[in-house]
């Protein structure tokens, strides 16, 4: 005991281990997972001002259609990210966005339901699927991988299905008129800001259409409510994952199930939870392309499970979980989007834009984990 | 000391009554039962295999045993799953130590009940942060700073980690398996140290142990287990080493 009073009282210098190096602030800066994403927004955005400035990219105009697409990215995005994390994948994203909208169109169109409920009950239906592969996963012990792959076939198969059988069709149009005046339509359509738009455009700070049915009103009309989702899921997200105690259980979950467990982190609930978040932001995205498009279709959403996983990867999260940023998702999902659109503007054969992104893909990743390596001494 | 201890404590801290566990077909623990009362220090040993861990794990609510009951101040407890054992002030250094290797280590001490602030019960990390720091002061861990990642650490600074975390959370019970496994000379003795600072603070400690004169040095009474079986308890006032080690290993 004596021993013990007389070792705390000693200078805290003499207990430092003088072999430990201090972390340098810059190093801590480099060792953020968001670094590659940053690195390749600037990249990208330099590379389109360079090869496509005069295309009108940089437009207002231009600057909404790829801050739309990018924020179609970004919403599946944030979902799949928090996932990862929690150390699961998702696969059936893509499936749950085909179904997602054939549910709120055959129920308002074909079956004349209210929008609103029409709407409610996909996202019921949805994150119910998002439990059940959670439960699954968790249950079974089998990869997410596994699992929800499976569920990418099931769902994509029962939507074909579903519309078929009651419509005969795999397309369902009339959303529109079938949303009209509709208050939890008006949540995932149209615009906000559109009178800070309108002053802008009278003030002649951007260009009013000269022509056509809409003269006189701004080319840029507002903010889609599809960008409003996408920014405040990105900040749910973020606030969610570093600064509550239910963010640090996500970490800690995908980074070692088994010690977050002894340590009392009720891993099955979180991850289970990440599964219903990844099937909400599949329906939130389903939802905004069907009050967008003002029809459904079977085969929406194809492949999107992979651009939300690219977007996360490049983003700086690891496959294996336990580490990751919603920002840097988010960063990804712009890089994707200012990729697709931006090729579109300079001219490039659209059939391209694969190719770009594999590169995309591959670069951001092999720098993500160059630099991760080379600060931390790792090989 | 520990005689009055155990004397005022009417119900034991701990009862356990033929426990049983089997893997599949692989018994693991076979018809334990020992008490564990405030202030005492109970050692576990026997060799590798024998059923230590498993046994730390079903009272730390990790498993579940096959038959048997397990009680708490005389009240029969059955635990869904670790964070019940936690709220009852039972803490556990695992053998494997249980720590989120990409998390710091601030994290890793407050893991399952962060500290938060504010209406919107957001992380208070400074908070974390000083309180890890003071804490890791007074037990002489030697770590870079709070702010570290445990993939950075040693292997004894992660024991030394698990060790803080354990200590400052326990309120009844602490399960240490295998606390100073890898630790040096210095640190060992450190870590003894605490463990006598926690008994006078009238916790119950079970220790498992692979060095005898840990045990000897340390212990209040020994439990033995042998593949799975309790071979017997000894005050360890009363024994010596040989007969320990015989009951270890079944020989002599
Ligand atoms: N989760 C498990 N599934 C199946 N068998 C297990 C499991 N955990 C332990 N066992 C088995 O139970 C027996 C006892 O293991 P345990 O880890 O309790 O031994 P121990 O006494 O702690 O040994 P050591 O001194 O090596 O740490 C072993 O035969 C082991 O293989
Ligand atoms: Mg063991």
């Amino acid at each position: 005991m004596s021993e013990a009073d007389t070792k705390a009282a000693s200078p805290p210098e003499e207990a430092k281990d003088e072999r430990v190096r201090q972390i340098s602030p810059l190093r801590k800066a480099l060792v953020r997972p968001e670094l590659g994403s940053i690195c390749g927004v600037i990249l990208v955005f330099v590379f389109f001002f360079l090869i496509a400035r005069d295309s009108g990219m940089f437009s207002p105009e231009g600057i909404q259609n790829w801050t739309v697409v990018s924020a179609q990215f970004a919403i599946i995005a944030v979902g799949a990210c928090l996932l990862m994390i929690a150390g699961e994948f998702d696969l059936s994203v893509g499936s749950m966005i085909g179904f997602s909208g054939i549910i709120i169109a055959m129920m308002s169109v074909t079956y004349e339901q209210p929008m609103w409920l029409s709407i409610i009950v996909a996202f019921a239906i949805a994150m119910g699927i998002g439990w059940l592969n959670g439960f699954l996963v968790i249950r079974t012990g089998l990869p997410s991988f596994i699992v929800t792959l499976a569920f990418l076939y099931i769902l994509r198969g029962l939507t074909i299905f579903l519309a078929r059988v009651t419509t005969n069709k795999t397309i369902i149009g009339g959303v529109r008129d079938a949303a009209e005046g509709d208050w939890l339509a008006a949540i995932f359509g149209g615009k906000i800001l559109t009178g800070f738009f309108q002053w802008l455009a009278d003030n002649g700070l951007i260009d009013k259409f000269v022509a056509g049915n809409r003269a006189g009103e701004p080319v840029v009309d507002g903010v889609p409510m599809l960008v409003v989702w996408a920014i405040g899921l990105i900040i749910f997200g973020h606030i969610l994952l570093t600064r509550t105690r239910f963010g640090n259980w996500i970490f800690a979950s995908g980074g070692d199930a088994q010690a977050a467990r002894y340590s009392g982190v009720p891993v099955n609930r979180v991850k289970i939870l990440m599964f219903m978040f990844t099937a909400f932001c599949a329906t939130v995205f389903a939802t905004c392309q069907v009050m967008e498009f003002g029809s459904a279709a079977a085969d929406r959403g194809v492949l999107k499970e992979f651009e939300a996983i690219i977007s996360v990867v490049i983003g700086g999260a690891l496959l294996t979980g336990g580490y990751g940023s919603v920002i840097g998702a988010a960063l990804g999902a712009l890089i994707f989007g200012v990729v697709q659109q931006g090729l579109f503007f300079a001219g490039v054969e659209s059939s391209l834009f694969r190719v770009f992104l594999g590169v995309i893909l591959l670069l951001a990743v092999i720098l993500n984990t160059y630099i991760r390596r080379s600060i931390t001494g790792e090989r | 000391m520990t005689a009055t201890n155990r004397d005022k404590a009417t119900a034991p801290v701990l009862e356990l009554k033929s426990i049983h566990k089997a893997f599949g077909g692989v018994v693991a623990v076979e018809d334990f039962s020992l008490d564990l009362h405030a202030g005492e220090i109970v050692a576990l040993v026997g060799d590798n295999g024998a059923g230590k861990s498993t046994l730390v794990k079903m009272i730390s609510g990790v498993h579940a045993p096959t038959s048997g009951s397990i009680s708490l101040d005389g009240e029969a407890v059955s635990f869904a799953d670790a964070s019940v054992a936690r709220a009852h002030g039972i803490e556990v250094v695992y053998q494997d130590l249980a720590l989120a290797d990409q998390q710091p280590v601030y994290m890793n001490m407050f893991l399952g009940r962060e500290t938060v602030r504010g209406p919107l019960k957001l992380l208070d990390r400074k908070a974390m942060m000083r309180e890890t720091q003071a804490l890791v002061d007074e037990l002489d861990v030697r770590i870079p700073s709070a702010k570290a990642v445990i993939r950075d650490l040693s292997g004894g600074q992660r024991q030394g980690v698990a060790i803080a975390r354990a200590t400052h959370w326990a309120k009844k019970l602490i399960l240490l398996d295998e606390p100073t496994a890898a630790l040096g000379v210095a640190e060992t003795a450190k870590v003894e140290d605490i463990v006598r600072t926690l008994r006078a603070r009238n916790i119950a400690i079970l220790i498992i142990s692979h060095s005898l004169d840990q045990v000897f040095r340390l212990s209040d009474r020994i439990c033995v287990l042998r593949r799975g079986v309790q071979i017997g308890v000894r005050e360890t006032a009363r024994t010596d080493k040989n007969e320990i080690v015989s009951m270890i290993t079944g020989v002599g």
